[in-house]
């Protein structure tokens, strides 16, 4: 059984227990622990169940590799699955459920797979749910989608509790890695005077050389971590970081760090994640080694453990997984594990060397009464929910002529894998060293930044170098380079002298043992969170699946959330030799950021609830929701669609505002009109390129309405002109238009146009305005007082500046609706006090604000168009008869060229025209008009769409517009609008305008 | 004529650092030639104020001048005198090309200062904020979270942020979520 030895643990506090559940069983732990550590100290040997084949699965590792002890963290409001207990801090009250498995861990319905796994080889989904078709959607998604997933998700109705947030840091060399090569790196980097920042994804700092031994000049390792971590918190220039990931590396010396302030303090104050988006100028990647399991037969039974994970185990909380434990390995590393376990009381049983020799440590073994049989293997590991018994052969065969031996655990290694993950993202090569089998960072071929030269650097074992002598070599030489590559000067200087037991040279060992017959292979995992075994990767390379990319794919190696960490050198190891090629030749799949998981808060920062976007609110915004708005997102402002009042339905207030501004005076807060101030000598001419008509012309005083199209002859925007002054002119564009229109005019201005003498500002906000309209408008204004707004004084389509109810402002004779009305202008600040004197003074005349629906079915009454209604893109002037606006005098403008083209001249284009429908009711928004025949693809063909539809409470009937092939050529046809509904429904072709033909009411 | 009321009438909030709304600045918006020696006049008779370099603020209380692009300029004015200071300037820069536009009540101020402002506008702007980058007489033009803002320094610890009136309200709120208690990051 796992159990907690008496000693040992340098990360645990025994004087601080902690309670915690594991599937609603009650267990103990200490401060220090991880959840891996508590499980096993409680001798929780399974953990949860394989993604396939539902086979029991137990801790494998002991850090963020961790591919099979995944579970549901947490309950309600803060529950996340697929949490790696091998990076989860123990903590009191913790509550983790294993996952995977119905209806409990012990008991699963779908381990049923794993019996029928010869029958569920790689490909099997993509061979078998193929035919009938049909079957796909009604038979086959509803099962895979039942059994798809790891974890659960949570509950759809919960939400967060906690927040999260970003932080930008530049500094000159960022180190990603706390353990001896990253503290030595940082500390030679930060000696030159660079700014330096240290992070390491755990809680300690060291990584796991304290664990594995040796001295640093002369002293404990410990000893060389604390010291340095001291000397670096000491100095100014650097900052350190604890429970801190590098996250993924980026062009232009771009990194992210995700920061897990408080998953190990749930509920404390301030943010759960903090993500670093940090830019240096080096980044040091000294993210250590990852060691690689051994592939044989029930090599994922629980209890089968990579072996410096249990060393870890052992030395850091003190804890064994098992008491008689078998250590296989092709390497001397492993050694130190059956010492370790061995000197901490427990039995260790055999070491099966798959080589014939080892070094120095095998002696030491043996001087503690270890038996080391070289030359030996596992041929299987039997036991179903922990490991029970070994059967040993020669490495060199098919697996036969085996002895058993009775153990609890096994330890394996098949040696070790630099993290070269942060190294991989931005485009650094790799190489394939032959002496430690593994790929290890390339150094003439790093990823390289803006200058051509390379950001990133890495160290220790992450850059191959596996004994602590040559890491901290290896480390001292990666700080001065990132330092000089950020333009400090490094002292060389003497790197530390790391010393430890010398190792034997390992030897690459793929298979264990090396023939092993087929139903062998088929148990030897090599994913074990995707359940990809030997005998997957073999099939899919006899299939023809000759690229490790496709071959991922096809098997799905290396797709689990652990992205392949351990099956990823194994895997193409044994697809290389299946295809009889070299494994460089094979190569890696692609590395891809984040580095393990990282949380959706932490993307997100501090983009939720009510911060999750911008909503820009006018001057009058809260007095619109106290007065009933029903908001209407308009790019990020809102809008009141219609001021609904108590036993009202939104269509009733519609309708409501629709009759009273017609009949009496309505108020419409136009304040997210946009206002661009164009000034300069070359105004008139810029005004002229940019509209399609000609505002050079327009008279001081006057308003003129203009289109402005793209260069490829598309209507972008539509507003009124107005002329300012000699070499002013005021640009309203469309509410969404005001940023990009802007944006639209500077581009001209500095890139085409440079030399022309114009200037633009946007003072869209600067603003309030507000649209006065209906029969009563002016004899608001006149009560108010003020400027003369009389027809004769103000006449349609002029502005002028002056005081309306002691308020300075500039008064438009602008319609969009065909009644009387004016657009008011005041300053922003002063907005809501002149809106309200206008619902005062207007009692008397019935007045009402309205929304923008009322304000879409005047316009549409009126036949007025709507960018973003009549128009999508692919519209042109000519397309909505607004040949009117478009100057034929002018040289030149944007679109004119394009609209020449024979596409836009085609006849055939559809016109914009009003449409009536016969009985009455409204047309479906968007709804096709079918014609005659069918297309290529045996669909109806369509001769045009409706772009606005409303019932119009004025004519009692429902109004639109819609664009119609040959539309203006045949008024008064019928023509037929199917619906999704199934109706079909019956339309006239008409003048689009329905109200006020002669605009008799708009010029009174 | 009544009384202005800037975006969110001086609400305040106090965390790890304290956040609250200036009210009404006076702000001019001036583009033109900044090496023209009219321009240059101009914005000394209207602030007192030499031109700014790239990226530099001369701005003292209520007045001062902001390099915002090669070709533009933040003039600072106290509210009241914000028509008369334009039309001196107008006035002046009458011989040259350029605009001078009133921008006061398009904008919203923001006050953030205590010992931990410094990190509290890094978790919201892409800008390195470190003592030995970002000084008093510096001014970014960048963003907060998802909308455009600028900010510079008064004294050590104490920024004001400018952005659009009608984002005021989430600004602050952005705000309040980057000062919430507990959210210190220590390295400021």
């Amino acid at each position: 059984m796992s159990t907690r030895l008496a000693n040992q643990g340098r990360l645990i506090d025994r004087s601080k227990q902690v309670t915690f559940t594991f599937n609603g069983k009650t267990m103990q732990g200490y401060e220090g622990d991880t959840l891996a550590s508590a499980l096993l100290a409680n001798d929780q040997m399974m953990v949860g169940r394989s993604f396939k084949y539902h086979r029991p699965r137990g801790i494998v590792a002991s850090g963020a590799e961790e591919p099979n002890a995944l579970v549901g963290l947490g309950e309600g409001s803060r529950f996340e699955p697929n949490q790696r207990t091998t990076t989860t801090e123990l903590f009191d009250g913790l509550k983790a459920e294993s996952q995977n498995h119905w209806p409990s861990l012990e008991h699963d319905i779908g381990v049923v797979n794993n019996y029928v796994a010869r029958f569920l080889p790689s490909g099997f989904y993509y061979k078998t749910f193929i035919h009938p078709k049909p079957f796909w959607k009604h038979v086959y998604e509803p099962i895979i989608r039942q059994s798809a997933g790891l974890g659960k998700a949570p509950d759809k109705e919960t939400r967060d509790a906690d927040t999260y947030e970003h932080f930008y840091a530049f500094v000159d060399v960022l180190v990603i890695g706390g353990g001896v090569a990253g503290l030595q790196a940082a500390k030679v980097a930060a000696k030159s005077g660079a700014k330096v920042m240290l992070i390491e994804q755990t809680a300690h700092w060291g990584g796991r050389a304290p664990v594995d031994g040796g001295t640093i000049d002369g002293e404990p390792v410990d000893k060389f971590v604390e010291q340095t971590v001291s000397e670096l918190e000491a100095m100014d220039n650097v900052t350190l970081r604890l429970r801190c990931m590098g996250a993924g590396v980026y062009d232009h010396g771009y990194a992210l760090g995700y920061e897990r302030i408080s998953d190990h303090t749930p509920g404390a104050q301030g943010p759960r994640h903090r993500l670093w988006r940090i830019r240096a100028k080096q980044i040091v990647t000294a993210t250590g080694a990852i060691e690689r399991p051994l592939s044989f037969a029930g090599n994922d039974v629980p209890g089968v453990m990579l072996a410096s994970a249990m060393r870890d185990y052992v030395v850091n909380w003190g804890v064994t997984p098992g008491e008689r434990v078998i250590v296989a390995t092709n390497n001397d590393d492993a050694y130190r594990t059956a010492i370790t376990l061995k000197k901490a009381g427990v039995d260790v049983l055999r070491i099966l060397d798959a080589r014939d020799s080892a070094g120095p440590l095998a002696d030491e073994a043996r001087g503690l009464g270890i038996r080391v049989d070289p030359g030996k293997a596992i041929a299987k590991v039997k036991g179903g929910k922990r490991v029970k018994k070994v059967a040993i052969c020669n490495q060199n065969g098919i697996g036969g002529a085996r002895e058993e031996v009775e153990c609890d655990a096994v330890a394996m290694s098949g040696g070790w894998s630099p993290v070269v993950h942060l190294w991989s993202h931005c485009g650094g090569k790799l190489i394939w060293d032959e002496a430690n089998a593994h790929f290890r960072p390339d150094p003439d071929r790093p990823p390289l930044g803006a200058n051509g030269e390379g950001f990133v650097v890495a160290a220790g074992s992450a850059n191959g170098p596996l004994s602590l002598g040559d890491v901290l070599t290896d480390a001292q030489a990666a700080g001065a380079a990132a330092a000089k590559g950020a333009g400090f000067k490094a002292k060389a200087g003497k790197a530390p002298v790391g010393e430890t037991t010398a190792e034997a040279p390992m030897e690459a060992v793929w298979l264990m043992p090396a023939n092993a017959e087929v139903q062998l292979r088929m148990k030897s995992w090599l994913d074990f969170q995707n359940d990809v075994k030997v005998s997957d990767v073999q099939l899919a390379a006899r299939e023809g699946y000759e690229s490790v990319e496709h071959t991922k794919r096809y098997t799905t190696l290396g797709m689990a959330t652990d992205q392949g960490k351990l099956s990823n050198i194994n895997g193409l190891a044994i697809l290389a030799d299946s295809l009889d090629a070299e494994i460089p030749k094979v190569g890696t799949t692609t590395f891809r950021p984040p580095y393990t998981p990282i949380s959706m808060g932490a993307i997100a920062g501090e983009a939720r609830g009510e911060v999750f976007q911008p909503i820009r609110r006018t001057p009058m915004h809260d007095w619109h929701d106290r007065s009933g708005a029903d908001w209407e997102p308009v790019g990020q402002w809102r809008r009141p669609y219609a001021y609904v009042r108590p036993g009202e339905t939104v269509h009733d207030a519609v309708n409501r505002e629709v009759k009273n501004t017609r009949e009496n005076l309505g108020l419409l807060d136009a304040s997210t009109l946009g206002k661009l101030i164009v000034k300069g000598p070359d105004a008139g001419k810029f005004l002229d390129m940019m509209y399609t008509n000609m505002m050079s012309t327009l008279k001081v005083g006057k308003c003129r309405y203009g289109l402005m199209c793209s260069e490829n002859g598309f209507l972008i925007d539509d507003g009124v002109v107005a002329r300012i002054d000699e070499d002013t002119w005021l640009c309203h564009t469309t509410t969404g238009g005001a940023e990009r229109i802007h944006a639209h005019m500077e581009e001209w201005l500095q890139t085409e146009w440079w030399d022309w003498k114009v200037y633009v500002a946007n003072v869209t906000e600067q603003y309030a305005q507000v649209a006065v309209v209906g029969p009563n408008a002016r004899k608001v204004l006149e009560k108010l007082g003020g400027m003369d707004v009389s027809r004769e004084a103000l006449p349609f389509m002029e502005w002028r500046d002056g005081q309306i109810g002691g308020f300075d402002c500039r008064a438009y004779r602008i319609s969009f609706s065909g009644e009387l009305s004016y657009e008011i202008a005041v300053p922003a600040s002063q907005g809501q006090a002149f809106w309200d004197a206008l619902m005062e003074a207007g009692k008397e005349f019935g007045v009402m604000p309205y929304g923008t629906e009322c304000l879409h079915i005047l316009r549409a009454e009126k036949g007025f168009i709507m960018i973003g209604d009549e128009t999508d893109g692919t519209v042109i002037p000519q397309d909505l008869g607004l040949h009117w606006a478009i100057s034929k005098k002018k040289e030149d403008f944007l679109g004119k060229r394009a609209q020449e083209r024979s596409h836009m001249t085609d006849p055939d284009r559809w016109k914009l025209v009003g449409l009536e429908t016969v009985d009455g009711s409204v047309l479906p928004d968007g709804a096709y008009a079918v014609g005659e025949g069918v297309n290529a693809n045996g669909q109806r063909n369509m001769i045009g769409r409706v772009t606005s539809t409303y019932y119009s409470a004025n004519l009692g009937r429902g109004i639109a517009m819609g664009l119609v092939k040959h539309g203006p050529d045949r008024m008064g046809e019928v023509i037929e609008f199917p619906g999704t509904d199934g109706k079909i429904y019956k339309a006239k072709i008409v003048d689009p305008v329905f109200y006020d033909k002669d605009g008799e009411k708009q010029n009174v | 004529m009544s009384e202005p009321i800037s975006a969110l009438n001086h609400a305040s909030y106090d965390g790890i650092a304290r956040i609250e709304e200036c009210g009404l600045q006076g702000m001019i918006t001036l583009r033109g030639d900044l090496s023209g020696k009219v321009v240059i006049k101009a914005v000394k008779d209207a602030t007192g104020q030499k031109m700014p370099g790239q990226r530099e603020a001369h701005v003292d209380g209520e007045t001062g001048v902001c390099w915002m692009s090669p070709d533009e300029l933040l003039v600072l004015v106290p509210y009241a005198e914000v028509e008369a200071k334009l039309a001196a300037m107008k006035d002046a820069l009458g011989g040259v090309h350029a605009l001078a536009v009133n921008v006061s009540d398009a904008r919203a101020v923001f006050r953030v200062s205590g010992a931990s402002a410094r990190e509290v506008l890094a978790k919201v702007a892409p800008v390195d904020l470190s003592r030995d980058a970002f000084q008093p007489g510096q001014i970014r033009r960048s963003r907060l979270a998802q909308v455009a803002g600028a900010f510079w320094m008064d004294g050590e610890d104490d920024f004001r942020v400018v952005c659009f009136r009608s984002a005021a309200d989430y600004v602050f709120k952005l705000l309040k979520v980057a000062a919430q208690p507990g959210s210190e990051v220590g390295v400021y």
